[in-house]
């Protein structure tokens, strides 16, 4: 077998391990979408009736969109927990004393992390349907959402990989999730940001949730999406290739 | 068990190899030849370097000089060789919780991409007396078949080289009599162990020939007959008793206190524990 042959078949093998552990816990994934949905609920049935969007759409097709990026932002922190737990107890440096692709170790976590985190979205979205979300974007468009999902989780999930390398203890690998899960609140997710005063306003128009949110939001409500699409590709592939970098650090650091 | 012939080139060598982090220097200069087919015992105290050294063995951590060559291969230059050649068990049993026994082991010779895992898998679980509980999650198992495990997952592939650390620390008398039955069968069998632990008795149990390192260095190396030989011979009155390992370690460490006395301290303590 050729080295990228090797790279792939480790990486495979390492993805079905993990893969395992969610299949023989699944509450992670129903944990990952508990708040995600009490939120649905929440500004569906108590706050989004005094929410005026300016949209003329249901307000719960104008919050799903920033519900879905909540729901990804809490469910990375799975995987620094997992390769946090994978160093403590010695698997990792097994792992990387083996004959192995060392980077077939990470991406198996982070491989994982799109799979699970998809899972997880896929319950909210049913929950949203039966709370009466409709959409009549087409398939082209549903697979424009799904891969900018998928690349979202996938530049978190490298931010929870230098996490979950770095933590000293269970709580702090987690931690670093709880700021990501509320950068949404401070975006157009829920209310228009005209609505708030000048220096929010501002944050909430130039960090990334807003760019990605009015992107999946014009895809599903079937509204060109404008130049808000590559303000939101440039974002996620930027913190993923700086997060990538990083990890690789902290892990020659480790070697030194 | 006795050393393999002196021609025969060493399945571990060390060289001058050192290593600080920071202001602290770990390593001062190790010099070490393990023979194929050997039991080396490293031998030293809490701190001493033992895991930094098994690390460095382990392509693991980068030394700051010196060299170091496993099988042949050196650890710097030639890793992914390294890693064929050498296993490593380290201080905590790493098992794959979650994982059953069965599925730990046949994930590492998918691994090795080894032709037919799970009957590699069965076969190891019968060899360490695990087949009854190989469906059982790692997780459930008490802590001397969880390094039973951890053994048999390093020795699936069968790699010639296996370096275990401190491989009974925290099991019961009973495992630990079945970690060392199942160390001295590897060596029968041919393969090259180093082994580090602060027991004493382990070392003088297990080992071929016997390291001490203390303060960053090899102080000595020996069967356990030279090491006892550096000793004087007992003072005047005819003590049958010979010096213990123990008293030969605490004498070459410069502890304080006689030698060639009963083991006292709370060495002894741990020992027994």
């Amino acid at each position: 077998m050729t080295a990228a042959a090797h790279a792939l078949a480790d990486t495979r093998i390492l993805t079905g391990r993990s893969l395992k552990h969610i299949l023989r816990s699944p509450d992670t994934i129903i944990t990952t979408a508990i708040t995600p949905i009490a939120l649905l609920l929440l500004f569906v049935f108590v706050l989004g009736g005094a929410i005026d969007t300016g949209s003329g759409g249901s307000y719960i097709a104008y919050m799903l969109p920033g519900i879905l990026l909540i729901t990804i932002a809490s469910g990375i922190a799975y995987t620094a927990y997992r390769l946090f737990m994978d160093k403590q107890g010695g698997v990792f440096e097994r792992l990387r004393s083996m004959p192995i692709a060392r980077s077939s170790v990470l991406w198996a976590h982070v491989l994982t992390s799109v799979v699970a985190n998809l899972a997880s979205v896929a319950v909210v979205l049913a929950v949203a349907l039966l709370l009466g979300f409709r959409s009549g974007a087409g398939i082209g468009a549903w697979l424009a959402v799904a891969g900018i999902l998928a690349l979202f989780t996938l530049a978190l999930t490298w931010v929870a990989v230098i996490a979950g390398l770095t933590a000293g203890s269970v709580e702090g690998a987690s931690a670093f999730s709880y700021p990501l899960i509320f950068l949404p609140f401070i975006s157009s997710a829920f209310v228009p940001t005209q609505s708030m005063p000048g220096p929010v306003a501002w944050f909430a128009e130039h960090q990334p949730v807003t760019a990605i949110v009015d992107t999946i939001r014009a895809l599903l409500s079937r509204q060109s999406v404008g130049g808000d699409i590559w303000v939101a590709l440039a974002w996620m592939v930027g913190v993923l290739v700086l997060a990538w970098i990083g990890a690789a650090a902290v892990q020659r650091r480790a070697a030194r | 068990m006795t050393a393999a012939p002196a021609l025969a080139p060493a399945a571990l060598r060390v060289r001058g190899v050192t290593k600080s982090f920071g202001d602290l220097a770990v390593l001062r200069g190790v010099d070490l030849e393990v023979a194929r087919g050997s039991i080396l015992a490293l031998l030293g105290s809490n701190g001493a370097g033992k895991t930094t050294l098994v690390r460095i063995l382990a392509t693991l951590l980068a030394a700051d000089a010196g060299t170091a060559e496993v099988d042949g291969h050196d650890v710097a230059a030639e890793a992914p060789q390294v890693r064929e050649s050498l296993s490593l068990t380290g201080q905590f049993a790493a098992v794959d919780e979650v994982l059953t026994g069965r599925e730990n082991l046949i994930l590492v010779a998918r691994l090795r991409h080894l032709p037919r895992p799970a009957a590699v898998a069965d076969a190891m679980l019968e060899r360490f007396a695990l087949t009854a509980a190989g469906r059982r999650r790692a997780g459930t198992y008490s802590g001397g078949m969880r390094r039973r495990l951890d053994i048999a997952m390093s020795l699936v592939g069968d790699p010639p080289v296996i370096v275990l650390d401190e491989p009974t620390t925290g099991l019961d008398p009973q495992s630990r009599l079945e970690v060392w039955r199942t160390i001295r069968e590897l060596a029968t069998g041919g393969t090259t162990v180093l082994l580090t632990t602060q027991h004493l008795d382990e070392a003088e149990q297990l080992a071929d020939r016997i390291a001490i390192l203390h303060e960053g260095r090899i102080v000595h190396t020996g069967t356990l007959a030279e090491l006892r030989a550096l000793l004087p011979a007992a003072p005047v009155e005819m003590v049958q008793k010979q010096p213990s390992l123990e008293d030969v370690f605490l004498a070459l460490i410069g502890h304080d206190g006689p030698p060639a006395t009963a083991p006292s301290g709370p060495t002894a303590q741990e020992t027994a524990s």
